[in-house]
């Protein structure tokens, strides 16, 4: 037997219940709450559907920490110890686990899409990338959208910050855009000042729970962050282009 | 959703040693290295001789001037510029200690290094203090576009502390000399380890990931793009490793401020191949 405490609500009330299941070897804490909703609870709302990391469908918060319930085993706790399952603190509860995460759909329709130089394309009419420039922007198509990240950032969770922060998730989403080397568009004054680079300070909580174990902070945001810098704040950079003028810059993108 | 409080969580891991651990770290390196500098004497060894080699304290390297007739101080000829001018601090409270012209930029690079800001805005400002665990209320959060805004300038503590880098491996060559006679000693190890975990820090800096290859969007597409591909490979490795570096630099740095003050002190003796 093994105790568990779900919680069940709206996002106006709601409260923590109760359940007591048996479970087998290698069940993962989703199977224990399909078992709790098939054999105690029919009504309880659950959100899932692959079963298997890779819909991002099944985010919640257990013992705390924001997870993906599918690949958490239930081995991961002790035996006596009562697992409890939130849902996630950041999005408004639609019923019981389930969040509306609807906002982030809507951060990722501001990101003006990628843009290729048709004049790039080879004699075939194929736009063509050599690996290593593809690696480094394949880290970050990964993403499986389970907004762990966008939960568990404190500039969204604690501070509320959604008017001036789109988070982590879109940030690697920026990142993999201006990284491209076949987009021409020019996001960075966006990235400053719609999307917040600035309001991010670098505590790595969205790397840390990422289950594609995204190196969001260190290969995305950071980058943003030192892009931002060379239009913006370094003075040497700044005196240089006043210089030669940005036109001629222009014509020689590094 | 609700805001939460400072500290407020439903996690049941001990969430709050890492923190503390890093608020421990930190403030006994803030303690230690502010009460070494103050001392102004018993930063250089080199067994009472006044020729070339001896151990030379990295909190206090360069020293741009040197005030003589001080224990446990350099010759001389050591000084970048010379004796301890008549302007400069000299005083009961505050002596006259070269650490204190150097060492803002090992503290300005350190300070605005994004790891560091990381380990202190959770340790220290509790933004947040770990994950899933309430920040510390503020009513209008900038971040990083604050008074803040300042970390910004990272890359020019980095361009010092690489000049620092080299300062240092000539020490550590200075190390391995004692009165102009080539020989080992404990110290002169100390003082090697110290550059080389130093430079794995430094050259894992994310600002000079940027400055060597990540401000590129194409690492295919000329030929200096393809060696610069390689050195961001490479600055992409150590920064991987940036928080280990980070630490083990800061404890070497200390330990090797420890290690010469003892040794100048006469608290302990340096085995070494000179017999001195
Ligand atoms: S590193 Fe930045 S984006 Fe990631 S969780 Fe922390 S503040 Fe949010
Ligand atoms: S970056 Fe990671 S944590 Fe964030 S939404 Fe994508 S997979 Fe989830
Ligand atoms: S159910 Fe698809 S990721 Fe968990
Ligand atoms: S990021 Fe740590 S030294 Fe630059």
């Amino acid at each position: 037997m093994r105790y568990f405490k779900l919680f069940r609500g709206n996002n106006s009330e709601g409260e923590m219940k109760d359940y007591r299941i048996e479970v087998e070897k290698g069940m993962v804490v989703l199977d224990a709450i399909l078992r709790i909703q098939a054999e105690q609870e029919n009504d309880l709302a659950v959100r899932w559907n692959c079963k298997a990391g890779k819909c991002g469908s099944c985010s919640v918060e257990i013992n705390g920490k924001p997870k993906l319930s599918c690949m958490t085993r239930m081995n991961e706790y002790d035996n006596d110890e009562t697992i409890s399952i939130r849902p996630l603190k950041t999005f408004p509860v639609m019923r019981d686990l389930v969040t509306d995460v609807s906002w982030n759909f809507i951060q990722n329709k501001k990101i003006a899409p990628f843009k290729p130089d048709p004049s790039q394309k080879d004699k075939n009419g194929n736009y063509r990338m050599t690996q290593e420039d593809v690696d480094r922007i394949q880290e970050f198509r990964k993403c499986i959208e389970c907004y762990l990240c966008q939960n568990v950032c404190h500039v969204l969770r604690d501070h509320d910050k959604r008017n001036k922060f789109i988070g982590p998730r879109f940030l690697i989403c920026l990142a993999s855009l201006e990284m491209h080397p076949l987009d021409t568009t020019d996001r960075i004054p966006d990235i400053k000042n719609d999307f917040g680079t600035g309001m991010c300070n670098i505590t790595k909580c969205c790397t840390d729970v990422c289950p594609e174990h995204i190196q969001l902070t260190d290969n995305g945001i950071i980058p943003l962050k030192e892009r931002v810098v060379d239009r913006y704040y370094d003075p040497l950079k700044w005196i240089w282009r006043k210089l030669v003028g940005e036109k001629i810059l222009r014509l020689f993108p590094s | 959703m609700s805001k939460s409080s400072f500290a407020e969580t439903f996690r049941t891991d001990r969430w709050w040693l890492e923190p503390l651990l890093v608020l421990i770290g930190l403030s006994a390196f803030i303690i230690y290295s502010t009460w070494s500098a103050w001392q102004g004497q018993y930063y250089w060894w080199s067994g009472g001789s006044e020729g070339f080699g001896g151990y030379l304290s990295p909190f206090y390297s360069p020293p741009l001037f040197i005030k003589e007739g001080i224990p446990g101080t350099p010759p001389i000829w050591h000084a970048w510029f010379g004796p301890w001018p008549d302007w400069l601090y000299d005083f009961k409270y505050l002596p006259a200690s070269p650490a204190w012209l150097i060492l803002i930029f090992p503290l300005s690079f350190r300070f605005t290094c994004y790891y560091y800001r990381k380990a202190y805005y959770r340790a220290f400002t509790g933004a947040p203090p770990a994950c899933a665990v309430g920040a510390i209320p503020r009513n209008n959060y900038k971040g990083e576009t604050g008074l803040l805004v300042i970390q910004n300038l990272h890359r020019y503590t980095m361009y010092f502390a690489i000049v620092i880098i080299f300062i240092l491996t000539y020490d550590a060559m200075l190390s391995f000399f004692n009165d102009g006679r080539f020989g080992v000693g404990v110290g002169s190890i100390v003082l090697l380890i110290n550059p080389i975990l130093l430079g794995a820090y430094t050259f894992g800096c994310h600002s000079f990931r940027h400055l060597v290859g990540g401000s590129i969007n194409c690492f295919s597409c000329s030929k200096s793009s393809r060696v610069r591909y390689k050195g961001w490979r490479f600055v992409s490795f150590l920064n991987g490793k940036h928080q280990m570096f980070a630490w083990l630099s800061l404890f070497w740095v200390g330990f090797s401020d420890v290690y010469v003050r003892l040794v100048s002190m006469g608290f302990i003796t340096d085995l070494n191949t000179w017999g001195v």
